[in-house]
């Protein structure tokens, strides 16, 4: 566990940066630093390896003081990850990941085993190994970042906006696999952004700082979002956050209808007598829905084809089937069919739900979340 | 040879003899014994200069502390004529100096006096453009590397010799050969002092020849002629050196984003 033990970083202009901030990390889970710029984040992040020291109040580590460690011997012990990647540029991208290693007396061999291990791990081709971080793309090297900074296993990780500085595609590939890593290694994570969607995404507890370097609240993302604090926070979550909060509830058992597919390459005529309403969905080989096809406007002489790629309509998202009521919601809403296309957890076709079910259920769902609600204020007050 | 019409002036043919005669190149008095001591003044002069100025370069650089003292010394030495520094600092101190025994053809007995404030001064020049080009290197590294260099648990001088000193290489190279190319030019005036070798020494010796026709002239053009080609082989060497010695990914890196206004002198860029 990291814990803040009111920590106060104020700097000789008379800039608080960080104002009595007390704050318990807890181990194996990530906890994200969120805030407008210029509220402090960094500052707290950087006085957890010492890059910055309090000016008053203690940074403990399971316990331990920071202060009581020497800085590089600390911080041989921390991930750090920061927003430019800041790659060695002479180094090849297997000795920039070997670091640490080599700097706690591993041999270089050992450290070169170590880091190609971590190159599979962050998702990167071996044939990247002795390229350098010019030739890298900018996701590449917020990878390798990642790769270095898990390179000596720490139990312990800063990263301050990993992912701001790639492109938003870039980006949810990254987080995906940031959270796929995690599963993996627990490790005790502190992670600042200034995007709340971010937080949300990633955050097992969100902490949302103002500017003034207070905290304003401390709270797991399901929370935050249907219960903010007070002004600013409900303010910083933003306006949509009734409908971001079904990211955080899981859609139970939606009623899924049947539905006719054909599978690519099949001749049009079939998809013209299946189809309902005018569409009919296309699945591969592997039932994997490719897309749906507007089977119902199509000409004799269009029918006498087969179904391929090219008469696809792509438009529709997925949804798992033990995946969020968002998901189904954006599933039914982005079909073109109406019909929002839920696929089994190995991504073979399932079944179709339409919004109105799964408003019922998202209606069902909160009429239970009110009434917990009702008796627990009511017990709180007796 | 000799001359169709010897005219009794000096004239490029006298030049030709001059090298022509194998008398001018060998001996201890000759040309390569020159080019050899040349060599070796430079090199010690300029090992001793990146000695002091690299390290000192490296930490302002590292730690961003007396820049602008160190721009204005280095500025003010750059300004400072060389064969007036030389004059006085032989007068001031070759007569505390007291080695007599020389080393070799290269140091001639009583050498020393004059040997010390002559190499004295090419120190002094050639501090300045090791020094400036050094912390430039420094200071051209990208902020995230140096964080993350020391936030990986670095200690401050791993964080110097690990990743400032290799990053900063092209510059400090660049540094190295314009004091070494200075140094070589130089050097020439180093031979207004008694007993000091070096190529200066035709030029010198040469121009208190001047009426001896096959002596004077072609002397002191053989003596510039070879200043100007040693200068080109050792900057040529120089360069290969620093080819080999930069990373890949610093060289590349030079290719693709010329941030530093410096590394237009930088002929390195274009490897690999
Ligand atoms: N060296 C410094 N001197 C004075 N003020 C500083 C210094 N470093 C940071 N600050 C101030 O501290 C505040 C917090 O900065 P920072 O932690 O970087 O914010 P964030 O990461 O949340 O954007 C800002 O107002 C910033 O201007
Ligand atoms: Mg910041």
């Amino acid at each position: 566990m990291i814990r803040f033990d009111s920590v106060t970083k104020g700097y000789p202009d008379g800039t608080l940066a960080v104002d009595n901030l007390s704050l318990d990390a807890p181990s194996g889970q990530i906890s994200v630093l969120v805030g407008p710029s210029g509220c402090g984040k960094t500052t707290s992040l950087r006085m957890v390896n010492r890059m910055i020291e309090p000016t008053s109040g203690r940074v403990l580590l399971d316990g331990r003081d920071t202060a009581s460690i020497e800085p590089a011997e600390l911080r041989r012990g921390i991930g750090y990850v920061i927003q430019q990647a800041g790659l060695f540029p002479h180094k090849t991208v297997l000795d920039n990941i070997a670091t640490v290693p080599l700097l706690l007396g591993r041999s270089k061999r050992e450290a070169r085993n170590r880091a190609a291990e971590l190159l599979e791990l962050v998702g990167l081709p071996q044939t990247l190994a002795g390229r350098y971080p010019v030739q890298l793309s900018g996701g590449q090297q917020q990878r390798v970042g990642v790769a270095r900074a898990l390179a000596a296993d720490p139990p312990v990780m800063l990263m301050d906006e990993p992912f701001s500085a790639v492109d938003p595609v870039v980006r949810e590939q990254l987080q995906n696999e940031f959270l796929r890593i995690q599963a993996e290694l627990s490790k005790t994570i502190i992670f600042v952004t200034h995007d709340i969607d971010e937080a949300i995404k990633l955050g097992d507890k969100i902490a949302v700082m103002r500017v003034g370097g207070t905290l304003a609240q401390f709270s797991p993302p399901a929370e935050l979002l249907s219960r903010p604090r007070d002004e600013f926070v409900a303010g910083f979550v933003g306006r949509d956050r009734g409908y971001r909060a079904l990211s955080f509830a899981s859609t139970g058992p939606l009623p899924l209808a049947e539905e006719p597919t054909v599978r690519l390459g099949d001749p049009l005529s079939a998809a013209r007598e299946r189809e309902k309403d005018g569409w009919i969905l296309v699945v591969g080989q592997d039932d994997a829905p490719l897309g749906w096809l507007a089977a119902g406007g199509l000409t004799d002489e269009q029918a006498k084809g087969s179904a391929g790629t090219d008469l696809l309509n792509l438009g529709g998202t997925l949804a798992t089937k033990a995946g969020t009521l968002r998901e189904a919601l954006d599933a039914a809403l982005s079909s073109p069919s109406g019909r929002g296309v839920i696929v089994h957890e190995d991504g073979r076709f399932a079944g179709t739900v339409t919004a109105s079910q799964v408003l019922a259920r998202i209606e069902t769902r909160a009429t239970r979340l009110r009434e917990g609600a009702i008796r627990s204020a009511t017990g709180v007050c007796s | 040879m000799k001359l169709a019409a010897d005219n009794g002036l000096p004239g490029l043919g006298r030049v030709v003899i001059w090298f022509n005669d194998p008398g001018n190149w060998w001996g201890s008095t000759g040309l390569l014994a020159h080019v050899r001591e040349h060599l070796v003044y430079t090199f010690v002069v300029v090992c001793t200069a990146a000695l002091i100025a690299v390290p000192v370069g490296l930490v302002i650089g590292h730690t961003g502390r007396g820049t602008t003292l160190i721009a204005g010394t280095s500025n003010a030495l750059r300004a400072v004529p060389a064969l007036g520094l030389l004059i006085f600092l032989i007068v001031v101190l070759s007569p505390r100096i007291h080695i007599r025994q020389g080393l070799g053809s290269t140091i001639p007995a009583g050498s020393v006096p004059y040997l010390i404030p002559a190499l004295l001064v090419l120190v002094i020049l050639a501090i300045p453009p090791i020094l400036t080009s050094t912390y430039a290197g420094v200071q051209s590294l990208e902020p995230a590397a140096r964080e993350a260099a020391a936030g990986t648990g670095m200690t401050p001088l791993q964080v110097i010799l690990k990743v400032e000193m290799p990053c900063s290489l092209p510059l400090i190279m660049s540094g190295l050969r314009s004091a070494t190319l200075q140094v070589i030019a130089t050097l020439t005036v180093a031979a207004y002092a008694p007993l000091v070798g070096g190529l200066g020494r035709l030029i010198v010796d040469g121009h208190q020849n001047l009426r001896d026709l096959r002596y004077g002239y072609p002397a002191m053009v053989a003596g510039g002629v070879s200043v100007a080609v040693l200068a080109l082989a050792v900057d040529a060497l120089l360069n290969l050196a620093q080819r080999l010695l930069t990373s890949p990914g610093i060289a590349l890196s030079g290719t693709r984003q010329r941030t530093n206004p410096m590394n237009s002198q930088n002929p390195v860029q274009n490897a690999g």
